[in-house]
């Protein structure tokens, strides 16, 4: 406990250097589904990868794990919200995808392969179709 | 599931699911009984007895986008095979506990895997919700609680990459102190 202490001053230092940091929705968030399937078939790895490539390459994202998002059969999962941007989720996602997802649209907005597809409507769009 | 860890995982979320704000995570190895006991309690809202009773059927489950939830029946087979059981003590609305009994030196027994990762995962993307991690050996015993750990760093959120790495390293030193079996 005693060099949590040390680490601490050092973390505060890099934390009050970021922009942003207060807005949630300004930053990227990255929401990995971790329920038995997506756990199953690795999605901890994946969302480790996340949270330390990110770190590594200076990009400001939230991860968190969320439960099931009912696409198990292409689990790990994982859901990118950009800010200002519409969720995109991709499935079948393992560390090399997990980089190329970072690498190309986390950071060029270049949407990579294996996007599953929204198929629901919400009852705001149906309302306005009328 | 590959290693024990991934169960923790996977039992904790349904802890969460059920608005838990304490989780606490006991593994306690008998060596001189052969035992390697994983307990998981909440303070969710808990399942009546009817309920309790048929939830480590797969096709039972409170999930809403599946039929079929199989977290508690996969953790149950396993620790089955090794010669050992699972039992559920819930009550609605005061908790739930999940308790599986393997066989320590079974064959079959999954090894535990990356618990410091798991727990600290758990931790990281559940800022609000109180983790009290413990372990016992016949060496001694350990106590991860994310409660003192957040005195410790006060305003700084365990979800910060840089704690996260820290807190890993922490536990797996901790836990081999107290000569874990694998």
């Amino acid at each position: 406990m005693a060099d949590l202490r040390k680490i601490k001053d050092d973390l505060r230092v890099k934390m009050s250097l970021r922009e942003n940091s207060n807005n949630p929705e300004s930053l990227v968030q990255i929401k990995v589904a971790m329920a038995t399937c997506g756990i199953a078939s690795g999605a901890k790895q994946v969302m480790d990868f996340f949270i330390e490539e990110l770190e590594k390459r200076n990009i400001q994202a939230v991860v968190t794990q969320t439960g099931c998002m009912g696409y198990c059969f292409a689990e790990p999962t994982v859901e990118i919200t950009l800010p200002g941007q519409s969720p995109v989720v991709y499935g079948y996602v393992d560390t090399k995808k997990a980089d190329d997802i970072i690498e190309k649209y986390i950071k060029n907005g270049e949407l990579v392969e294996g996007i599953i597809p929204v198929n629901y409507e919400t009852i705001e769009n149906n309302k306005e179709e009328k | 599931m590959k290693d024990l860890s991934l169960h923790i995982l996977d039992i904790a979320q349904n802890s969460i699911a059920a608005g838990s704000g304490l989780i606490k995570v006991t593994i306690t190895e008998y060596r001189g009984s052969d035992l390697y006991r994983i307990e998981i309690g909440d303070n969710g809202k808990g399942m009546t007895p009817d309920f309790a009773a048929t939830v480590t059927d797969p096709y039972v489950t409170s999930r809403t986008t599946r039929k079929v939830g199989l977290g508690l029946s996969l953790f149950k087979q396993n620790a089955e095979r090794t010669g050992g059981t699972l039992k559920i003590l819930s009550e609605s609305g005061r908790g739930t506990i999940v308790s599986a009994d393997f066989g320590l030196s079974s064959i079959d027994r999954p090894p535990l895997g990356d618990i410091a990762g798991t727990m600290v995962l758990l931790a990281a993307a559940n800022l609000k919700t109180r983790f009290i991690y413990r372990h016992i050996t016949e060496k001694g015993e350990y106590i991860f609680d994310t409660k003192k750990v957040n005195e410790m760093l006060e305003e700084l959120p365990i979800s910060e990459p840089g704690v996260i790495r820290f807190l890993k390293e922490m536990i797996r030193e901790n836990l081999q102190e107290i000569n874990i079996a694998g």
